[in-house]
């Protein structure tokens, strides 16, 4: 377990090198010189001069990418183009927002599904396993993005219980010292400030939450259904245990492994969907600062974001291959 | 047996209402000028937001109403057919070659070339996809040709990922084993005997790919980073309809209902298509 451990961090250093190389390679081949677009018109060559070499940019590009790395390293991204702020900072600023926002997708998702799974195993065969399945498809068929836009339609305009845009009714004032509004008004039992959250999250965290709902319900009704066949299940039976409990306290407990992997796989595909549904929704968080940033053409700040979000999938990748190891007694002892 | 001849019964429709809604969308895009009842750039203020023609306040000749510069959405709507299929045939198909070729060389020769092709796959998978998709178009300019350059650059380890696996596993068959042994090269073994068996596969995946490839698009240009303002797509479409949703929400609902129905025919017909190439279904 500890060499398996020190070899899976090892190869997911790797992969992060990987990918600052290639977002350091990808920002260098972009047509346009990148210290010209740092300085305000008109500036002198000797300005320029002071700049690249500041960057380093007058160096040989392997040396560069050191410099930068070095720099990155140290949480030191560079200044943003078009905010004329700290990228660090900036991404700070907003990494909270999308958090928060793909964790509460992560809850409602693996509540939704499960419920679903559940539902559907213990009513097997009969009619409501039938509407779970065909729920459980048009909800794959539909991307998040589309999701969005039809919970905009339903619960913004048809029937307003909804708000369809940002994270906050800019109104309220906000006692908090964080960027994790949602925990801190629960923290402090400001229920005034968490409903008008949640009132703002609850749309596109649904919209991020659907189609891994899906996911998570079609794996763990399959787990579910070969688990009720086996030997212990039939010997909790003969002990006269009601089928629900059986399911409950025994199949359950047996069938959640794989759906727990594989919630954590698509997690990843979670957080990289906030990108679009937070444009959608116009929610201030890492996502829609991202499409900003590439608009702008502001090169630090979308260096910056894409390491971020890949620091991210990687954190994620990794925790749930532990998990995975942890949960898994036949792979502990691997 | 009786029952695997149920499912591929079953499977029927699911092909045939997929396909049909695919080659309606392909004939509409061929023939947009033809049937296009207006000029899909063609403005008239004067005719802005008009309901389409079951509403009160609707004019004739718009079915589905106007935009805010009075276009005529049914006109967008085919015209927005063409952009969707060419990302959908052109990214699919390059990032099929593209993943199958290196998925292929990965399988089949294992050691080093599977080595240092399944770590860049994992550094790959480690970019969140429409960030990067938005990152590489805004790099290379928006346009369509960026927009299917940045889905093939992504998507390719879809590809890649299933090709290698499947290849893996033909390689042990025997018929490659005695393929070699009739003297055949390992180039001539990989295209004449294992790539047949590792392509029902390929089209499966190719077909669900193209079905991403057109939301991919619609986002991207929901964001204003594919095609110009002069072409009309669905996802700029509805980025406009999410602007006056309010006041008409047409031009909202009717290219999402285009854009969903056609990714649910690519991915019917990519599902239909794996039932109808599984052995053990058939």
């Amino acid at each position: 377990m500890g060499r398996n451990l020190l070899i899976r961090i090892g190869s997911t250093m790797v992969t992060l090198f990987g990918v600052a190389f290639i977002v350091f390679i990808l920002v260098r081949v972009v047509p346009g010189n990148p210290i010209a677009m740092m300085l305000p018109p008109g500036a002198s060559d000797a300005d320029i001069a002071l700049l690249t070499a500041h960057y380093g940019l007058d160096k040989p590009i392997l040396t560069q990418f050191w410099i930068w790395l070095g720099r990155a390293l140290q949480g030191d991204f560079g200044t943003s183009i078009s905010l004329r702020q700290d990228v660090m900072g900036l991404i700070f600023g907003r990494l909270p927002a999308t958090l928060e926002l793909a964790t509460l997708a992560l809850l409602i998702a693996v509540a939704l599904g499960g419920a679903l799974a559940i539902t559907a195993a213990r009513f097997r065969g009969t009619a409501a396993e039938t509407g779970i399945d065909l729920a459980n498809g048009a909800s794959l068929a539909m991307p998040d993005f589309l999701w969005g836009l039809t919970l905009i339609l339903l619960f913004g305009v048809a029937f307003p219980v909804f708000a369809i845009s940002g994270r906050v009714s800019p109104t309220l004032d906000l006692p908090f010292v964080s960027g994790f509004y949602l925990i801190e008004s629960l923290l402090r039992l400001r229920l005034d400030i968490l409903l008008d959250l949640l009132r703002h999250m609850l749309m596109p965290a649904l919209a991020l939450a659907l189609p891994l709902a899906a996911v998570i319900a079609q794996l763990l009704k399959t787990s579910l259904k070969e688990a009720m066949q086996q030997d212990y299940v039939m010997l909790a039976r003969t002990k006269g245990f009601s089928e629900t409990r059986v399911l409950l306290s025994e199949a359950l407990r047996n069938a959640v492994i794989p759906t727990l992997t594989l919630a954590g796989v698509q997690f990843t595909f979670l957080i990289g969907g906030t990108v679009i549904v937070e444009r959608l929704f116009s929610y201030e968080g890492l996502g829609n600062m991202a499409i900003d940033a590439v608009i702008n053409r502001d090169l630090p700040l979308i260096q910056g974001i894409v390491l971020v979000f890949a620091l991210l999938f990687v954190a994620i990748n990794l925790l749930v291959d532990l998990s995975y190891a942890l949960l898994n007694p036949r792979l502990r002892h691997g | 047996m009786a029952d695997a001849r149920a499912i591929t019964v079953r499977t029927g429709p699911r092909l045939w209402l997929s396909g049909g809604w695919l080659t309606l969308i392909a004939l509409a895009a061929i023939f947009a000028p033809l049937i296009s009842p207006h000029d899909p750039l063609a403005q008239d203020l004067m005719l802005g937001k008009l309901p389409p023609a079951w509403i009160a306040g609707h004019e004739p000749g718009y079915l589905l109403g106007t935009d805010s510069l009075g276009r005529d959405v049914l006109s967008r709507l085919i015209s927005a057919t063409r952009p969707a299929l060419i990302v959908a045939m052109g990214a699919g198909l390059a990032a099929c070659i593209l993943g199958s070729a290196l998925g292929l060389l990965a399988g089949f020769f294992g050691g080093w070339a599977d080595r240092i092709i399944s770590r860049i796959v994992d550094i790959w998978m480690a970019f969140p996809p429409v960030l990067l998709s938005i990152l590489l178009v805004a790099f290379f300019n928006p346009s369509l040709q960026s927009v299917i350059i940045a889905i093939a650059i992504i998507d390719w380890t879809r590809f890649c990922r299933v090709v290698r696996a499947e290849t893996m596993q033909q390689r042990r068959m025997d018929y490659v084993e005695s393929a070699r042994a009739m003297g055949r090269t390992s180039l001539a073994t990989l295209f004449r005997e294992v790539l047949p068996n590792v392509l029902p596969a390929i089209i499966v995946l190719l077909s669900l790919e193209m079905g991403i490839a057109v939301i991919v698009e619609a986002i991207l240009s929901y964001v204003n980073l594919s095609v110009s303002t002069d072409q009309a797509t669905w996802g700029s479409m509805i980025a406009e309809g999410r602007g006056i949703i309010y006041q008409a929400w047409w031009v909202l609902v009717f290219p999402m209902i285009a854009l969903f129905l056609t990714v649910l025919a690519f991915s019917q017909f990519g599902e239909g298509l794996k039932e109808r190439f599984d052995p053990v279904l058939r």
